[in-house]
């Protein structure tokens, strides 16, 4: 979707401003909103790509208008309410109306196991791959309203594929209906005078991570 | 950033719990009582999670597989090569870093990485991402302004050297080897890992010696 998360080439921001000795967290509550979204994901009801599309869609002047754990939380609690696992009068209440009693919630002796699974994405199918390294590309003209991973400024231009990542699972299809539709992921090099024009550096470019789906031959 | 620091940082934060509490502080608060009540969520569960990112995995990771890489050209090969096996040799694997790549600097080539959608960031080598890394500035102009960030930043980058910026779009993670600084010959790991941030491993500043008092 074209949301306000899709941020790459926007101006008037300000400055990136740095903070020194920049705590983890920096309000307890943002502790609690990061970990109850991981502790609900546990419960293997929406993806990762699910969860980042609920972000997406907070509403654009809200989201720009609110900080990073706000939008997860924004997220978390429609997950919740989608994926049935509390009701909106629950939410709104905030008492339980019935208790989830046939899941098993993550406990302590869970937590290590589920930050160190080594596999997430990668899928082990046979997949031909569409481009090989060195290959011109046209990022597509894509708009759709769900979920993308291909950003506003790639899209319609064209860059040459740097390197096959291999088999991974297919982000655009895995949010809107867990369709994993393997394929492969590539590093596509931009060069900045063709996603910004002639004043931008002779010299840079900008590396997109874009799936079969996403490209057709230049 | 050292223990200290950091503990103090809590202790001051733990305070926010003194006064009334804002409008996120207050939906989470009653969020996490919901899921506890319906037997969603553990509270002990979570306070597992918030120590392992608060405490356990941070930039020190990183900085170690830095460090190794500049003392040792063998590993530095195995980590270009397969960036996942090499940092998992220091048992730094998991969420949020299943497939890693590791980007050289030179001093011809400098990378930067963002995300500019979200926030994706190598937890099992840097944590969990700063707030300016996920901040819209950072996200908006990383891609059409490198050098203009990098200088805010103190870095002016020479005209002749190549600026690669790196967006996370899928969930391949990325981690800048910096340049080692002149000055470091004959340095142990532990030295040298002294010496390694965070920024310079997102990109976005150059290792250096530190100042003589």
């Amino acid at each position: 979707m074209n949301g306000a998360h899709d941020l790459g080439g926007m101006h008037g921001f300000g400055q990136v401003e740095i903070e020194k000795n920049e705590p983890v967290f920096h309000f307890p509550w943002e502790k609690r909103a990061f970990a109850l979204t991981l502790a609900s994901g546990f419960h293997g009801k929406w993806n990762l790509d699910m969860s980042r599309y609920a972000r997406e869609q907070m509403p654009p002047a809200e989201y720009l208008a609110t900080t990073y754990y706000e939008h997860w939380l924004f997220g978390l609690q429609k997950l919740l309410v989608e994926q049935q696992l509390v009701t909106a009068i629950e939410l709104q209440t905030g008492h339980a109306e019935a208790k989830t009693s046939e899941l098993r919630a993550l406990q302590v002796s869970d937590v290590e196991p589920l930050l160190r699974k080594r596999r997430a994405a990668r899928l082990d199918e046979d997949v031909p791959p569409r481009f090989r390294a060195g290959e011109r590309v046209v990022a597509r003209n894509i708009n759709p309203t769900g979920h993308t991973r291909l950003p506003r400024y790639a899209r319609g231009r064209r860059g040459v594929i740097d390197r096959d990542h291999g088999v991974f699972i297919f982000a655009d299809t895995h949010a809107m209906s867990r369709d994993k539709k393997p394929q492969h992921c590539y590093s596509v090099r931009f060069t900045a005078r063709e996603l910004w024009g002639t004043d931008a550096s002779a010299h840079d470019s900008v590396f997109v991570d874009l799936w079969d789906d996403h490209l057709d031959r230049a | 950033m050292s223990d200290h620091d950091h503990h103090d940082h809590a202790a001051e934060h733990d305070r926010e719990h003194d006064r009334p509490l804002s409008g996120p502080a207050l939906r989470v608060k009653a969020l996490e009582s919901l899921l506890t009540e319906k037997g969603l969520v553990n509270p002990k569960a979570l306070d597992e999670l918030i120590d392992t990112y608060e405490t356990k995995v941070g930039p020190r990771n990183g900085a170690k597989v830095v460090a190794r890489a500049w003392a040792d050209p063998v590993y530095k090969e195995r980590l270009l090569a397969d960036a996942g096996a090499a940092i998992a040799e220091f048992g730094f694997f998991g969420r949020q870093g299943e497939d890693m790549v590791v980007l050289e600097n030179t001093p011809k080539v400098r990378n930067v990485v963002v995300c500019t959608l979200c926030s994706c960031y190598p937890w099992p080598v840097l944590g969990l991402p700063p707030v300016w890394y996920k901040s819209a500035p950072y996200r908006a102009r990383a891609v059409i302004d490198p050098r203009g960030v990098l200088k805010e930043l103190g870095t002016e980058v020479p005209d002749d050297v190549e600026v690669r910026v790196w967006d996370s779009t899928a969930e391949l993670r990325y981690l800048v080897l910096p340049v080692r600084p002149a000055g470091t010959e004959g340095w142990s790991e532990e030295q040298l890992a002294e010496i390694v941030t965070r920024d310079a491993m997102i990109g976005v500043a150059d290792v250096t010696l530190p100042v003589r008092e």
